[in-house]
């Protein structure tokens, strides 16, 4: 039994999630294998190379797979297909785009956004925004799965001292082309990853007024998120959206500023260790999942807060 | 160019799911159903394509038991202009809905299908680009814009770290994300007018397509509930709290 691995990067960088989904591998048990598919991907080979557990580190390097298009991807994967029991990539935008595409082309049915493994061929994930955890078994030849990053304790990203290997059979299936990218960029940590999230909603008001939250974010090391109401209404840019469509986030601690609390939004957050939720409507369902409530309007809590945190 | 409008019957996004006492799935009965909000906004799309004249028929398809066949009436109701509905249990997974639709495809000949991101039932975020792969398409997925001049098809997509722009081949499979557009909704004459729309009825077995499922449900349950928290009386009493008590900052 072995395991491929699609190694998730950014600009250059080995994302941090990808580690989570090796840490999800490492519990199905077998040699896992990292697939490291880009243009000029050197770095990202080496650190690929350099997480603990890793037995072999494939190396696609092709102008085609430079910004991940899943028509060219896919394909390739499939030609690597033969030797593995299970193929994996983080449930990010990108492991999201192209796997199931993946198990089509394999004729074999996706195991989407697994939570917790309890043999080779049973994964449980949650249904219904989080609102049930359906426990399901699959005899295909080839599991095909997406990891939520979140369930998984990251892996040590050093230690290991995998071999590189170059695999060729990359090719343009001349069907998209990637035009450009428009990133947020912040000195902030990651959402996904960061230990706090203080996240505002519809409260807010007015996108201006998220610089409360950022001042505050700064002071805590904390990544600033929003509920999809914020997002709707222009307050931040999409990337910053925490619920069932958008990021699900596990951290420390999240401060839900502003926020009613829809389950599409808990289905972001709710596995947070500490929740804590400031909002005037004591009625509000965000009360029910936070541990720390307070009833208060925002503009005065929040700038409260900031001062009082020091 | 006709374009095809897969639309999912679900569970209404307001309604609390209930898991069933036996663990075999979710309690559906007497439980308010909708059509998944992300085909919502495939429909409208679809809708505004032929509105500006890039498309000439709307067909929407709807996959599942008869029930279904509200679902297509609500997108006919919207403005569709017609349905085709296929028998099938409610379950089924997205590789056997790929294949269904990639038949239907081949029967209708479309320009494009459009279809949601992800149905808010079983959350899999799949039909989509299975279809895609099927078809040998070019797929835009997470689209939160979409303007097609010609044979191609400029798609904005909503990725983890922002936003990415491609440009992809017609015919293709685009999967909408929530801010692509609003959905509008059906006037009590539209809603009549859909009642006279035509609306095809198959099975599986007309389009010769095997919908056994491969996976297997072991259980279905309820995710432990968080234990009950506290209200605080102010900031200080909070910040407190997080530093002594939760110890997080």
């Amino acid at each position: 039994m072995s395991i491929l691995i699609l190694c998730d990067h950014e600009n250059g960088q080995l994302s941090p999630v990808t580690l989570n989904a090796v840490s999800a591998a490492s519990q199905i048990g077998g040699e896992m294998h990292l697939l490291v598919a880009g243009d000029q991907t050197g770095n990202v080979a080496k650190a690929a190379a350099s997480i603990a557990g890793i037995a072999k580190v494939l190396v696609a390097d092709d102008k085609s797979l430079e910004n991940g298009l899943a028509e060219n991807l896919a394909p390739l994967m499939q030609s690597l297909s033969g030797s593995y029991s299970h193929m994996m990539a983080a449930a990010t935008t990108t492991g999201k785009n192209v796997m199931p595409r993946l198990a089509a082309l394999l004729d074999v049915m996706q195991i989407s956004d697994i939570i917790k493994i309890d043999d080779v061929n049973t994964f449980q994930r949650p249904i219904y925004a989080g609102n049930a955890l359906s426990t399901v078994s699959s005899n295909e030849a080839i599991k095909v799965i997406t990891v939520r990053g979140t369930a998984f304790e990251a892996v040590a990203a050093e230690g290991g001292n995998a071999a590189i290997e170059p695999v060729a059979g990359a090719s343009d299936a001349g069907l998209s082309a990637y035009v450009k990218s428009e990133l947020s960029s912040s000195e902030r940590p990651e959402l996904t990853s960061a230990p706090i999230v203080i996240s505002g909603g519809r409260g807010m008001q007015d996108g201006a007024n998220f610089a409360m939250l950022e001042k505050i974010a700064d002071k805590l090391g904390a990544a600033v998120g929003a509920s999809r109401a914020a997002v709707d209404a222009g307050f931040v840019p999409n990337d910053y959206q925490v619920g069932q469509t958008g990021k699900v986030v596990a951290p420390d601690l999240y401060v839900a500023v502003g926020i009613s609390g829809a389950i599409q939004h808990l289905a972001g957050m709710k596995d947070s260790k500490v929740i804590v939720a400031i909002n005037k409507d004591d009625e509000a369902p965000i009360f029910q999942v936070a541990d720390y409530g307070l009833v208060a309007d925002l503009f005065d809590a929040v700038p409260a807060l900031e001062k009082e945190l020091g | 160019m006709k374009v095809l409008v897969p639309v999912k019957r679900v569970i209404d996004y307001n309604v609390k799911v209930r898991v069933k006492a036996d663990q075999s799935g979710v309690e559906l009965a007497n439980v308010k159903m909708a059509m998944n909000p992300f085909d919502e906004i495939a429909v409208e799309q679809a809708l505004r394509l032929r509105e500006a004249g890039t498309a000439e028929e709307v067909i929407a398809v709807s996959i599942g038991p008869a029930q279904n066949q509200e679902t297509i009436r609500t997108a006919l109701a919207m403005g569709a202009d017609r349905g085709i509905h296929i028998e099938a249990p409610h379950d089924i997974e997205p590789l056997a809905v790929a294949k269904l639709l990639k038949a239907v495809v081949a029967q209708e000949n479309p320009g494009i299908v459009l279809v949601g991101k992800q149905a808010i039932d079983d959350d899999c975020n799949q039909t989509g680009q299975m279809l895609a792969a099927l078809l040998g398409w070019a797929q835009g997925t997470f689209a939160s814009a979409l303007e097609i001049a010609g044979d191609k098809a400029k798609v904005i997509r909503e990725v983890d770290g922002g936003l990415e722009h491609i440009e992809i081949n017609m015919p293709a499979i685009v999967t909408v994300d929530l801010r692509l557009n609003e959905p509008r909704y059906a006037s009590l004459p539209n809603i009549m007018k859909a009642k006279k729309k035509p609306l095809d009825s198959l099975t599986a077995g007309d389009l010769g397509v095997d919908i056994a499922p491969r996976l297997s449900i072991v259980k279905v349950e309820e995710p432990t509930a968080r234990a009950a928290g506290i209200k605080v009386g102010d900031v200080q009493e909070l910040v407190s709290k997080l530093k002594n008590e939760a110890k997080v900052i």
